[in-house]
This record gives C-alpha cells, sequence and structure tokens, in this order.
C-alpha cells in the first residue's frame, strides 16, 4: 500500500527536501537527486510521468521553498502518478541560468519525450542523454526561446479604422 | 534535409515543364533544368524543418530510431521490443520516406506525419508537429485572469468547455474562492454535454477517414443539436468563456430543463443508430480490428490518457480515480476496452456518451438552486441592475474587467478529464493581476508520442484509421 508517508521514507528520498502544498506532496530535488529520486518513485509503483514543464522564474524572486532549496532562475515541474492508490507528486528541480541542463527522463518515462523538447523548445534547457533533442513548436531556424521571460513578446499594431488617405 | 522534399516538387516541376515547351519555346525549355533546381534548393530551404524531420537511418541515433520504430519499453521481463522485428525484408535502398501531411484531410488539422515505408508496410513514423504554435501559453503571460478564459478556450476547440474548467478550477485553487453548489453542477452539466458533442464529432471525422461519409453526416446532426444548446446558454457556438474563475457567467436560460430533456430523449437512439451503421458492419470491422494495438505498458510508459489508454484496459479515468468537482456522487461507469486497437477505441468512445448520458441526466435532476457565481466580491462584479443605480458599482465593474484581481502567490497544478485524457493546466501566480506562467498539458499533444507505436509495421491505408484513432486536435497539441 502506497501513501504519502511512506513515499517520504523512500530510501532515494530520505535526502530530497519536501514540503506539503496544500495537501499535496512536492518534492525538491536537486540535479543530482533528480534521476534517482524518479526511478525510486518509479520502483514505488509511480507508473506515468503525467507532466513536465518549465517555468521561468526572472522577475519573480520572492516563492516559498523548503530550507536547503537554492532558488534559481528556471524550474522543471514533474508530475508523477501512481494508479494503485489514485497519488499525484509534484518534483520541482532548480535550474540555474548559468548553467542550463537537465538529465533526461526518457529512459525512465519514455512518454516525456515530446515534454522534454517542449522545455527545450521554449526555455533552452538542454536535457542531457534526450535522443531527439531539437525544437518541436517552432521553426527549426528560430532564435530565441520563446517563454523566457526576458524574450520580448512581439506585437502588431492594430488599425482600428481606415487609414487617412493622401489629402 | 531528407531527400524526399525535393523528390516531390521534382514531380510538380515535371508536370510544368511538358506544358512549357510548346509554349515558350526551346530557350526556355533549355533553361528549365537550372531554374528547376534553383526552385527546389528554395523551396527545400525554406520549407525544411531540419533535424525535427525523419532523417536517413544512417544519420539516426539508435535511441531516436527506436522511437521512431515504437520500440520503446526496455523492460527487464522480456518485453522489449527488438527494432528490426518487423516481418518485412527490406534493403537499404528500397524504402522510402514520405510525408502525410500537414494538408492532408484525414491527419485533422495541420498534422505531419514522416514515414518510412517498405512497400506498403510502414517501418518507422515521426510525428513533426507545431504548424499551429501561435504562442498561447505565453499571451497567457500577457492577459489577466479575467481574460485568460478566453485564450484557454480556443486551445482544444472542440472540448472548449473543459480548457475553461481546469484553469477556472486552478485559479479557483490559488485564490482559495468557494465555489457555490449550483455553479458548480452547472459546470459538469456543460462539461458532459461538450464530452457528448467532441466523441460524437470524432465519430462522425472517424466515419468519414473509413469511408462512412454518411456517419459524418449523422454525427455532425446530433453535434448541432448540444452546439444550439451551448449557444442559447452561452452566446456562442464555440469557444464560449462560459466557465470563468469564480463560477460560470450566467445562469441557465429558462427552459432549460426541456432543452437537456430533449438532448437526452433523442441522443441515446441515435447512438444506438450510429452502433447499427458502424458497430457490426463487417468493412469498418476489419478495417478496425486488430489496428494499430497499444498494449497497456506501453500507454502507461508513454504517458497516454483518455480513451487510448482505457481502451488499453487500464481503468483510469480522473473523475473516478481523483474525483474533482461533484462527480464522486454520481453514478457512471469507467469504459475499457481489452485489445488496445482502434476498435476498442472506438468502442470505448462510443459507450462514453451513453455514460454522459446518464451523468447528464442524474445532474438534471440533483441540479440544486442558488447563486451561479460566488458572492466574493473581489472576483465578481455585481449585477447588471446594480450598475444602473450605483457609482460604486460602475467603478467595481470597470475596475474587474480592466484591472482584474491579484492571485496570490503560490504554484497550482490541477487536471480534468477532457474527452481526450488528462488536461492539466500548472499555474505560477507572482502576487499581480496576471499568471507568471500558465501551462496546459494537452492530452492530444502527450498522446501523440504513441503514434509510431501503434502505425509500426501496418499498412499505410491503416494509418489513416489510427491517426483519427487517437483523435488529435491541433489546436491543443500546438497551443
Amino acid at each position: 500500500m502506497t501513501d504519502v508517508s511512506s513515499i517520504e521514507t523512500l530510501p532515494e528520498l530520505a535526502e530530497v527536501p519536501s514540503a506539503q502544498v496544500r495537501g499535496k506532496l512536492v518534492l525538491h530535488p536537486s540535479r543530482q537527486q533528480y534521476v534517482a529520486a524518479c526511478q525510486g518513485l518509479k520502483d514505488h509503483s509511480f507508473v506515468m510521468c503525467a507532466s513536465l514543464c518549465g517555468v521561468d522564474y526572472l522577475g519573480h524572486p520572492g516563492r516559498d521553498l523548503p530550507d536547503g532549496v537554492e532558488p534559481q532562475r528556471f524550474e522543471v515541474v514533474v508530475s508523477l502518478l501512481c494508479m494503485e492508490p489514485p497519488l499525484r507528486v509534484a518534483l520541482r528541480l532548480q535550474v540555474p541560468e548559468s548553467d542550463p541542463s537537465v538529465p533526461t527522463l526518457v529512459p525512465l518515462y519514455p512518454g516525456t519525450e515530446a515534454m522534454e523538447r517542449e522545455v527545450y523548445d521554449m526555455f533552452g534547457l538542454s536535457f542531457e542523454g534526450h535522443p531527439d533533442l531539437t525544437r518541436i513548436l517552432m521553426p527549426e531556424d528560430w532564435e530565441g526561446h520563446p517563454l523566457r521571460k526576458d524574450y520580448s513578446a512581439g506585437r502588431v499594431p492594430v488599425q482600428f479604422k481606415e487609414a487617412p488617405g493622401p489629402r | 534535409m531528407s531527400k524526399d522534399t525535393p523528390r516531390v516538387t521534382a514531380e510538380t516541376t515535371d508536370t510544368t515543364e511538358t506544358d512549357l515547351p510548346g509554349v515558350t519555346g526551346g530557350a526556355a525549355a533549355r533553361a528549365a533544368p537550372v531554374l528547376r533546381e534553383e526552385f527546389e534548393e528554395r523551396l527545400a530551404a525554406e520549407t525544411s524543418e531540419g533535424p525535427q524531420e525523419m532523417l536517413d537511418r544512417n544519420l539516426t541515433n539508435a535511441d531516436e530510431l527506436a522511437i521512431e520504430e515504437g520500440a520503446l519499453l526496455r523492460l527487464p521481463e522480456g518485453l522489449v521490443l527488438d527494432p528490426g522485428d518487423v516481418d518485412v525484408e527490406f534493403g537499404d535502398d528500397e524504402t522510402m520516406i514520405i510525408n502525410m501531411g500537414p494538408q492532408h484531410p484525414s491527419t485533422h488539422g495541420v498534422l505531419r506525419i514522416m514515414m518510412e515505408l517498405e512497400g506498403e508496410t510502414v517501418l518507422r513514423s515521426k510525428p513533426v508537429i507545431g504548424y499551429l504554435h501561435t504562442g498561447m501559453e505565453k499571451t497567457g503571460e500577457e492577459l489577466t485572469y479575467v481574460q485568460g478564459a478566453t485564450n484557454v478556450t480556443r486551445m482544444d476547440y472542440l472540448s472548449p468547455l473543459h480548457n475553461e474548467l481546469v484553469y477556472s478550477l486552478a485559479v479557483e485553487e490559488l485564490l482559495g474562492v468557494e465555489v457555490p453548489p449550483r455553479a458548480t453542477w452547472i459546470r459538469m452539466l456543460m462539461c458532459e454535454l461538450n464530452r457528448m458533442s467532441s466523441h460524437i464529432m470524432w465519430t462522425a471525422t472517424n466515419g468519414m477517414d473509413l469511408a462512412s461519409t454518411s456517419m459524418m453526416i449523422y454525427g455532425f446532426r446530433e453535434r448541432e443539436m448540444i452546439i444550439a444548446f451551448f449557444e442559447k446558454v452561452t452566446g456562442l457556438r464555440m469557444n464560449h468563456n462560459y466557465i470563468r474563475p469564480g463560477g460560470v457567467a450566467a445562469d441557465l436560460p429558462d427552459g432549460w430543463e426541456d432543452d437537456v430533456q430533449a438532448l437526452l430523449d433523442t441522443i441515446p437512439g441515435r447512438i444506438d443508430e450510429y452502433d447499427e451503421l458502424l458497430t457490426g458492419q463487417p468493412i469498418f470491422r476489419e478495417r478496425t480490428e486488430g489496428v494499430g494495438i497499444i498494449g497497456p505498458e506501453l500507454a502507461l510508459a508513454m504517458s497516454a490518457t483518455g480513451p487510448i489508454l482505457r481502451a488499453a484496459g487500464v481503468p483510469w479515468d480522473l473523475r473516478r480515480s481523483m474525483p474533482y468537482m461533484y462527480y464522486d456522487e454520481l453514478e457512471f461507469d469507467v469504459i475499457v476496452g481489452t485489445v488496445g486497437d482502434t476498435f476498442d477505441r472506438y468502442a470505448v468512445r462510443l459507450n462514453e456518451i451513453r455514460e454522459s448520458c446518464k451523468l447528464v441526466a442524474q445532474i438534471l435532476e440533483r441540479l440544486p438552486k442558488g447563486d451561479y457565481r460566488t458572492q466574493d466580491k473581489k472576483v465578481t462584479p455585481p449585477p447588471r441592475a446594480r450598475i444602473d443605480e450605483s457609482m460604486e458599482a460602475l467603478i467595481h465593474h470597470f475596475k474587474i474587467f480592466t484591472r482584474g484581481f491579484e492571485v496570490p502567490a503560490g504554484e497550482v497544478y490541477t487536471a480534468v478529464e477532457s474527452p481526450r485524457g488528462e488536461l492539466g493546466c500548472y499555474l505560477v501566480s507572482d502576487g499581480s493581476n496576471k499568471p507568471h506562467r500558465l501551462h496546459v498539458r494537452g492530452p492530444s499533444f502527450v498522446n501523440l508520442q504513441s503514434l509510431p507505436a501503434m502505425l509500426r509495421g501496418g499498412l499505410i491505408a491503416d494509418a489513416v484509421a489510427i491517426i483519427s484513432s487517437v483523435d488529435p486536435v491541433m489546436g491543443e497539441v500546438d497551443r
């Protein structure tokens, strides 16, 4: 029987800081602990990686993190699912701007393939060991990573009335 | 860059060239090969997606090849798929990489699938997406929480209400706002009707893909009835912006019970007609049974959800497993398949329409009286009548729709069961009136990854049936 308290006693998660947010368990592994923590959860019947997304915290410095977790500019947020009993665990991984690389989860959860490509495309985080790390939504020759906060959104001026004539 | 884009254009320019000499004479014909070469080069440079495309085998690394061949599981229990084990002998020069889409009637939008074929057998395939990418997550960061629902509703345009629902649930969880029971029941009513219209639409287009054109006409007929009800309630046929943070935009109109009852009286009979038309039909069964099989282990590994996962025999439905709203108080069955082929996915969807009918009938009985939106003045504008008599009410109304409301800082992930699977919303707030980050976990985007595993070893004619059975909505895939 898996429940939240038995997850926290997993040997792989012994060193990982965790928090309860509105009744849900959130783990904050370091990049070294990340794959081992996911492996431990997978062996513990977390059979599916439901979601993986990136967040750019530039311009939003004050956030709630447990002790021992150093806030960094980027975060990778993973949501793992256990089916028996129904449980969801979130992992939030801090990724510094100076070294934007994350170990890949594809060998563990092949379903993260497209999601990691999307994070690479949108945030420029490179996933070490990903089999096909190319852009997925943007064109191949696109410059920059659109969902970064320092990438400004383009605007097209809208003209609501007929343009004034030459006279 | 594959060699195929030029090959296709070579054919088209060939035909123009045969038309040319009679008109323009010898000089143009001599110049044509050079021009054609230049044209081909330019076209290839302008349209190529580089390594996003499927490359030749010798340019692809082993891991990527395994993904394209659908040989993904590396489990210890002997479930390992051997990449070479498609029952076709082929030499390196006998295979051909072709494009299906992005402009193809059976790809349901602008989905492009590159396939390596040996004769008519698909050896490997790769979906190439992004042709409908409009940066909706970036747009979501520019819009206030009040405006946000108009943005997310355009993602999955066949089930807009589920998009609004998951977004509203996320905002409400951060706000800590209680939604009145009537608002929640109205949301459930609308979402179940939306599930019916989405699945009926799928049955219709799936029928069309398998050359059963009458099914398409019938499906659109029934969908039209539901859409007409939506128009009566929300004012719009699609992209309703009806479910908003705090409740719903308006109460149900007078006589809505009769309209819903009319739907409940009509649709189950029509579903039986579909059953008669398709389920027992030998051609339809022949084209769907045993085609595009995906087993439970592979479906779980590929993060597939919704009808794909349930057709593989995994009883996973968020309405049952992780109940949200009042689904735990209602009676319904989670439909599962046994084989996980295209026919099972069809049967799961068809029976889910029946389950939704059951749910709607129960909601009709139980829908309570009360407020249709929260009375928290922070998120709800004053009633229309108050604006006419009170200046403060007018200012209040104006402030909510221009400035919006502030949402406490925090992170939240909410998930609902949309017709296509787990629809999730990850919302990060920095305490201002706009989301810091809005991520939508689109089920179609994730489900598309299982296509190579389903297509592998099948015929190209089956590919049409398989792509249709995944039910991708490109607006949600590309966002």
